[in-house]
């Protein structure tokens, strides 16, 4: 098909061409189609008679490329981003979120990075559901300056603070975080004792390894914000665990001991606070007791005997009399009227003794003389007590 | 026909102007040659021009680049072995150098940077040991690093922005010794706290005991004087009483006293009738 126009047109053919110039008018680009298109599918003639027709032709698809190429340079930023833009290769701007213009290519690129989503890279684990998933030995585990190894999984947030930097300056800025992260972390573990960072350290280190890496990452003019570091796990390698372990034990243990003994203390001095209690109590009772009961003997002699400094004689032979009768009836009597004869006399005491224990009566019988007894048993060393019985010598 | 010679035009037009421009980007540096002379190196980012055929430009990465290097064996001053992973931030600072002297391949930029600064580690290392490569003399060490290797980097056209240390490790068959080790730490801890918890209960149950045997032992004493007290008190009560008549209490206190002895049914008493008691027993008068 040929591209000419029919005859008749008064436009210039070179019209189109002055619209490239210009900035695009909407209308004009629109009437040009039309024309255009009209054009096209309205002439049916053969082509190439007409000379000015075809330029025209040519003007009208050009401005329509034109503008095509103009319409391109339309972008989008969506919130959160920003476009880095660059005219042959050299910077000319940040464009913020919105729809933005800038010239098409190949005169204007634009490279737009997210600004806003915090990143995270991970150093010593890998987390998700990903195949290798878990630790990793070569990146978790270092040195610390007791000559000890931790195993140590950081996870470093970062965002973009600025775009232009961070397009510009590294080449690969994710890596270069990780391998700076590697560097810092062992810096920091490395000048910490491992009590310290497995224990009462892990913010202060956390906080210094956070300084460190950005404090490179700004030396490179990276663009990255660390937002936080967040110290995953510190922990002794896998090998030592028991033995750390055991360790924490120990200090229970240790608490354990100290618990069981305050308890025994706490019952045994409260315990002998009582018995010590109880025994200067009960010395104060036997003293009150012995006062007592001195203070009544006392009354009861002093008053018996004002009685008896009145009537001695009397008093004297009538508590003798009651007091003796008083013994000899409530024990067992045996007399014995032997008089300055042979001392060898028998008493059969156990029997004697068993008899009146049981009867509880009182005998007085008259011990026959005999010295024909086989059971010869002399009186003087007669101390028998084997019964219950006492023995008393009469004279 | 005509369109055809405006479509050839624009083409040549077209040709000839993209071959007299080129762009160089922020992340570039760009050098142009003049018949394989390099004439200019000094290029700001943007769009600069050149004549065709006569000149050709070349475009290297002006970003910081890195040079990872493989973990490499190191001697410490007291001869052991630690295994080191560094890497090295570089950049072209040069172009012309850099393009003469490594022909403008960062590849072969890299394996020349790591023998510079594999040298500079084996004579910073063998100077320290462990101890200061892990912890004191860290900044140190990066410092002379970078002091040391930019002197060469700079004959290739590169500077040297950051040399750091990823890992000193040890290897392998020290790290199992050094986890022995870490266990008969943890033991000696375990062992400390254990026995320290065993002093300060013993201590604790001794002080109890202690304690105990002071209350009973001062509950004894305060007993033994209030008893020696009351003893006093009634030996006194007694004295002054019975002191009144001596031979009477004498005789008063018998009586009590055979009572007391001489009372139940069992016992026996054996007498003899000439007592006082049995004066009236064999004869009336």
């Amino acid at each position: 098909m040929s591209w000419n126009e029919p005859g008749g047109d008064k436009k210039d053919p070179w019209s189109g061409r002055k619209d490239e110039n210009s900035p695009p008018d909407l209308d004009e680009v629109i009437k040009s189609f039309q024309e255009k298109f009209g054009g096209i599918f309205g002439g049916g003639s053969g082509g190439g008679d007409s000379e000015g027709g075809s330029l025209k032709g040519l003007g009208f698809l050009a401005a329509g490329a034109a503008v095509l190429w103009g319409l391109s340079g339309f972008y989008i930023v969506d919130e959160g981003t920003r476009g880095v833009e660059t005219r042959f290769g050299a910077y000319s701007s940040t464009s913020q979120p919105g729809l933005n213009w800038r010239f098409p290519s190949p005169i204007d690129q634009v490279q737009v990075v997210d600004v806003q989503n915090v990143q995270v890279v991970e150093v010593g684990y890998r987390s998700g559901g990903r195949q290798g998933a878990g630790s990793v030995p070569r990146e978790a585990l270092m040195l610390t300056k007791d000559e000890n190894i931790v195993d140590v999984r950081l996870a470093v947030q970062y965002q973009v603070k600025d775009a232009k930097n961070y397009v510009f300056n590294l080449l690969n800025p994710t890596a270069t975080l990780k391998q700076v992260t590697e560097s810092a972390e062992r810096g920091v573990i490395g000048h910490s004792t491992m009590d310290f960072v497995l224990t009462e350290g892990r913010s202060e280190i956390v906080a210094e390894i956070q300084t460190e890496i950005q404090k490179v990452m700004d030396s490179y003019e990276s663009g990255i914000l660390i937002t936080t570091v967040n110290l995953q796990d510190a922990q002794p390698p896998e090998q030592v665990q028991g033995a750390f372990e055991d360790a924490i034990k120990a200090r229970e243990d240790e608490q354990r001991y100290i618990n069981e003994a305050e308890a025994y203390s706490n019952e045994v001095v409260p315990v002998a606070r009582g018995a010590a209690s109880r025994k200067t109590q009960e010395a104060e009772a036997y003293k009150e007791s012995i006062i007592a009961k001195a203070t009544g003997d006392v009354s009861r002699f002093s008053q018996l005997l004002t009685e008896y400094k009145k009537a001695p004689v009397v008093t004297r032979q009538r508590m003798y009399l009651e007091s003796m009768e008083n013994v000899l009836s409530n024990t067992s009597t045996v007399m014995v009227d032997v008089k300055g004869s042979n001392n060898m006399l028998y008493l059969p005491l156990d029997k004697l003794g068993n008899r009146t224990a049981n009867t509880g009566t009182t005998n007085v019988a008259n011990v026959p003389q005999s010295n024909s007894m086989p059971q010869k048993t002399s009186i003087n060393n007669s101390s028998r007590t084997s019964n219950r019985g006492r023995v008393v010598r009469g004279r | 026909m005509g369109q055809n010679k405006i479509l050839i035009a624009v083409a040549a037009l077209f040709f000839v102007v993209s071959s007299c421009v080129f762009t160089v980007s922020e992340t570039e540096r760009a050098v142009k040659f003049r018949l394989g002379e390099v004439i200019a190196t000094d290029f700001e980012p943007g769009l600069h021009f050149k004549l065709p055929f006569i000149n050709n430009v070349k475009k290297f990465d002006s970003r910081i680049l890195t040079m990872d290097s493989k973990p490499e064996r190191f001697l410490t001053s007291e001869k052991k072995n630690v295994i080191v992973d560094s890497f090295v931030k570089w950049k072209i600072a040069d172009v012309k150098t850099f393009y003469t002297a490594v022909a403008g391949d960062i590849r072969q930029a890299n394996i020349r940077l790591d023998q510079i600064i594999k040298d500079a580690f084996r004579s910073e290392f063998s100077k320290r040991d462990i101890k200061q490569l892990v912890s004191s003399d860290r900044t140190a060490i990066r410092t002379a690093l970078i002091t040391l290797s930019t002197p060469i980097a700079v004959k290739l056209g590169i500077e040297i922005v950051d040399v750091q240390v990823k890992r000193i490790d040890l290897p392998n068959e020290v790290s199992s010794s050094v986890y022995r080790r870490m266990e008969a730490e943890r033991e000696r801890v375990a062992r400390e706290f254990r026995s320290q918890g065993k002093e300060a209960a013993e201590r604790i149950r001794a002080d109890a005991d202690k304690q105990r045997q002071i209350i009973m032992a001062n509950a004894f004493r305060d007993a033994e004087k209030l008893r020696g007290s009351g003893d006093a008190i009634a030996a006194d009560i007694y004295a002054k009483s019975y002191g009144k008549d001596i031979e009477f209490y004498t005789f008063y206190r018998s009586m009590i006293a055979y009572r007391q002895t001489f009372r139940k049914p069992g016992d026996m008493l054996v007498v003899e009738p000439d007592s006082d008691f049995f004066k009236y027993f064999k004869k009336q008068k």
